[in-house]
């Protein structure tokens, strides 16, 4: 099965988010779905509540971790409504603090059948029955990721919840005034009956309209009337993140609570050998020091009394037999792998590699290092297990009901005993999703060593840098077989990998014969997926081999893609748009130069022309980065914008400067002076352009970043005749005198 | 030995130890939860606040440093409404995840009283605080729009 019929046949047959996993890799999917701790795990696709006073509340089953999806989502369920949008509102279903106590809290987090009509006087509810209730039963998770708010819970929920809705609604005006459906319209959140102009309130109808079962095919509205969809109306959460009021997982406050400071083993997988806690029992605020198996933890009435405390300590950890590994004997590993010739490639087309036996070859070797999320709050969670044996946790993840599945289990008690409070993470950019909650394993394990007395446990940026789950470090090598014109008879790709092989390595471009495959190297680094997963190393990777085959080929970058992209007229309109905006083909200052580069992936694409610049000192600098995009439609073009300059950015920084090194088994790297991220000082120029098509929406989050590091190295070489298959950037000489690749 | 604090117009005493950083007294001690932290050691600035109008990163200010100066945090600065940057920064829609946007906020706040209309290199040099979203773009038209709007900023 490939790809898109996974998103298809999800679509129809296996509920809204289950969709959005099957666009991940199979092996991560597996790993996900043993996160539900029992059968009965439910998820429901959305909800939309219409209240008496006509205020419209749209469930969002995502977390906010500062996309802008509350927004989008609720625009596309507003818009099928053709609700008032003043008088819309979206909240997060757990934090639904009306919610709280009710069976559909219960609902939402343990099983929509527990509903009854009952617990919702005034309630539309949606996408309860018919087709999506059934497909909501498949769904374990709740995962905000891979791009999935708006192309898979708004097209699949959201738009066919609002519309169910409005039918309904409909309904009720008509039985109201013994006249038949067809002779209503909707409008500005009222129900109009077009021949007497009479009108009712949405909020007056909800009551009634909560009566009908809602349709699992509700008539959706044609593109051209959207009202909301396609506007860039402001978001919901922004004025709380102007003023310090917005709350984060990290402002949990509990009263009589204790914090945690923790200190974790250097080396992954190392455990606790010994631990003194004398040199720190005594001082003011500390509580209890709490040994696990590869941490100790400080307890105290304060956090910077348990940081300054667990700084203090000088535990013992043993290496768990890591302790000689280092970034180099990793690559050693990754490049003796592709030298042995044993790959067995995982698609072929064509004659695959058997191309190479003619024509002329063309052989480069590409690597991405290590790089850690850091998001800017420190990854951290609060915890309360009780006398009773239940337990409570409060954290920012990507996955609410995910989170508390893995609470549950990691406490070794009943899911049904544990509660789980979703609240907005200040970034996440993969760190907050399943499999990647170290801090939920030692906050549970923490409280559990403290009945009855909640705590809150806080990485340090250090910690949280040494012990995330890293992009991973990737090497590939690719083989290209040229004709006398120079474009490509045959291409073949090896590369490395920490996990499953991955079908992220395809290419866009037209060529006859193909055949690539991926080499598994196991390390004891811990790895996980970073914005825009594989594409993030496999765009640099392609992007760069297919420019270094232009160069060969003595033609024109832009060209050469065009003239292998014949057959798909989106990538070329959007690669065009982004070259056309850039000014591509005009001339530049000296020491300047442009570079582009297109990757597709979580259905959007996305290319980027990059200008810098190369003084003979070496010192880059990034001018301008023009961007364009295909996402089908932008549900909310500024939100959408947004995300792409923001994904730029993010790419920005990994590119020139993001390397988590290894040595003796441990991260090097600690804070951001030594983690450097791209400031307001080096942030180019950017332009983004949208180019509309009748694509199935496209991601937002996710696909921003991929071009960046080729469309830079790219220029590079225009500028210098020095070609980077390394990153970061940073660690290449650049200036007069720079070896040429 | 308590500490006498003077925080958006009011005074705590407080019984803390004189190195302890202000960050955590705000937050941990008087609930202003609104200054984050994200580094611990200065380098990312989504802990600014004000102290005597200048901007500082309060996680590597012992509170005791600061005991009689007039210190303001993002819950004080738009007490009276919402001051133009803050204006600025809905209009622009900058904030991402919004996690370092207190410190943004406050860190342009102090550059824009003492240099109200900074060109794009002077803001650059001024504000080196971290965001990881990338609102980099908007954050620079957000300021231009403030510098140049009439009677500059309040």
């Amino acid at each position: 099965m490939n790809r898109r019929m996974f998103l298809i046949g999800g679509a129809t047959a296996a509920g809204a988010l289950i969709v959005g996993y099957g666009l991940w890799p199979s092996g991560r999917m597996a790993r996900a779905n043993r996160l539900a701790a029992k059968s009965g795990e439910r998820f429901v696709a959305n909800w939309i509540k219409v209240a008496n006073d006509d205020i419209i509340t749209v469930v969002i089953p995502h977390c906010d971790m500062g996309t802008g999806s509350f927004t989008s989502l609720a625009q596309m369920a507003a818009d099928e409504l053709d609700a008032d949008w003043t008088k819309v509102r979206a909240e997060a279903a757990p934090a639904d603090r009306s919610f709280a106590n009710s069976a559909l809290a219960e609902a939402f987090l343990l099983d929509e059948t527990n509903m009854t009509r009952d617990s919702i006087p005034i309630f539309v509810r949606g996408t309860m029955e018919g087709t999506l209730r059934t497909l909501a039963g498949y769904m374990d998770l709740q995962t905000s990721g891979g791009s999935t708010a708006v192309r898979v819970t708004g097209v699949y929920g959201m738009r066919i919840a609002g519309a169910a809705v409005r039918e309904m609604l409909v309904k009720a005006a008509a039985a109201r005034m013994s006249a038949p459906a067809e002779a209503f319209r909707t409008e500005m959140s009222r129900v109009i009956h077009v021949p007497s102009g009479e009108s009712f309130r949405y909020g007056e109808l909800a009551a009634a309209a909560a009566e009908y079962s809602p349709s699992s095919h509700p008539k959706l509205k044609p593109k051209s009337t959207y009202k909301l969809v396609g506007n860039p109306i402001p978001r919901f959460d922004i004025p709380a993140k102007v003023n310090g009021t917005a709350q984060y997982g990290i402002d949990t406050k509990l009263p009589g609570m204790w914090y945690g400071a923790i200190k974790i083993s250097p080396v992954f997988g190392g455990k606790l050998v010994s631990v003194s806690e004398a040199a720190v029992e005594h001082n003011r605020g500390v509580k209890k020091v709490v040994r696990l198996d590869d941490a100790v933890v400080v307890l105290a009435d304060r956090f910077w009394r348990a940081r300054s405390a667990v700084d203090a300590l000088e535990p013992i950890f043993d290496n768990g037999g890591n302790g000689n590994v280092t970034s180099q004997t990793i690559r050693d590993r990754h490049l003796a792998a592709l030298k042995s010739g044993k790959i067995k490639p995982d698609h072929v087309t064509g004659i695959g590699a058997d191309a190479l036996k003619n024509d002329t070859v063309v052989e480069h070797v590409y690597n991405v290092p290590y790089l850690a999320h850091a998001p800017m709050e420190p990854v951290n969670a609060t915890a309360l297990y009780k006398q009773d044996g239940t337990l409570e946790v409060w954290a920012g993840t990507q996955d609410g009901l995910g989170s508390r599945a893995f609470c549950a289990k990691t406490a070794g008690i009943d899911l049904d005993k544990v509660t789980f409070h979703l609240l907005p993470s200040g970034g996440a950019f993969g760190r907050r999703l399943p499999d990647l909650w170290n801090f939920l394993t030692y906050a549970v394990k923490t409280a559990m060593a403290v009945p009855g007395v909640p705590m809150k446990l806080i990485f340090t940026r250090e910690q949280d840098m040494q012990h995330d789950f890293y992009r991973p470090n990737v090497t590939s090598r690719f083989q290209a077989a040229l004709d006398k014109a120079g474009m490509p008879m045959g291409w073949v790709n090896d590369y490395t990998t920490d996990d499953e092989a991955n079908d992220e390595a395809h290419i866009l471009y037209s060529v006859p014969n193909q055949a690539y495959g991926a080499v598994k190297i196991a390390t004891h680094v811990p790895t996980g997926p970073w914005r825009s997963v594989e594409s993030s190393w496999h765009g640099f990777f392609i992007e760069s081999f297919i420019d270094e085959l232009a160069h060969q080929a003595k033609r024109d970058p832009l060209e050469y893609r065009c003239a292998l992209l014949k057959d798909k007229p989106r990538h070329l309109a959007t690669l065009n748009l982004a070259a056309e905006k850039s000014g591509w083909g005009t001339p530049l200052p000296a020491g300047r130069a442009r570079g582009i580069a297109m990757v597709e992936c979580f259905g959007t694409i996305v290319a980027h022309v990059a200008e810098v610049e190369v003084p003979d000192d070496g010192v880059l600098k990034v001018h301008r980065i023009t961007s364009a995009a295909d996402c089908g439609m932008a549900v909310n073009p500024d939100g959408f914008r947004a995300q792409i300059e923001g994904g730029i950015i993010f790419g920005l920084s990994a590119a020139l400067y993001g390397e988590i090194t290894i040595d003796h088994g441990a991260v090097v790297q600690q804070n951001f002076p030594d983690y450097q991220v791209v400031h307001l000082a080096e942030c180019p120029a950017i332009e983004v352009h949208i180019h509309e098509s009748n694509a199935p929406l496209g991601g937002a989050g996710e696909p921003g970043p991929p071009p960046v590091a080729p469309a830079l190295t790219n220029a590079i070489f225009a500028a210098t005749g020095v070609r980077i298959r390394e990153l970061p950037i940073m660690n290449h000489a650049l200036g007069k005198g720079a070896q040429p690749g | 030995m308590g500490i006498r604090l003077k925080v958006n117009g009011l005074i705590h005493e407080l019984d803390v130890e004189p190195d302890a950083p202000l960050l955590w007294v705000l937050r941990d001690e008087l609930n202003l939860t609104g200054t984050k932290f994200g580094c611990g050691i200065s380098a990312c600035g989504a802990c600014t606040v004000h102290v005597n109008g200048k901007a500082m990163r309060s996680c590597s200010v012992p509170v005791g440093s600061v005991a009689n100066a007039k210190i303001t945090t993002i819950e004080g600065l738009g007490a009276g409404g919402l001051t133009a940057v803050q204006e600025a920064w809905i209009a622009h829609q900058v904030p991402q995840c919004g996690y370092c946007q207190s410190g943004m906020i406050m860190a342009v706040s102090a550059l824009l009283a003492t240099n109200p209309a900074p060109t794009d290199d002077r803001l650059a040099a001024a504000i080196t605080n971290i965001c990881r979203c990338g609102t980099y773009p908007r954050i620079r038209a957000a300021v231009r729009a403030v510098a140049t709007s009439e009677g500059g900023p309040r």
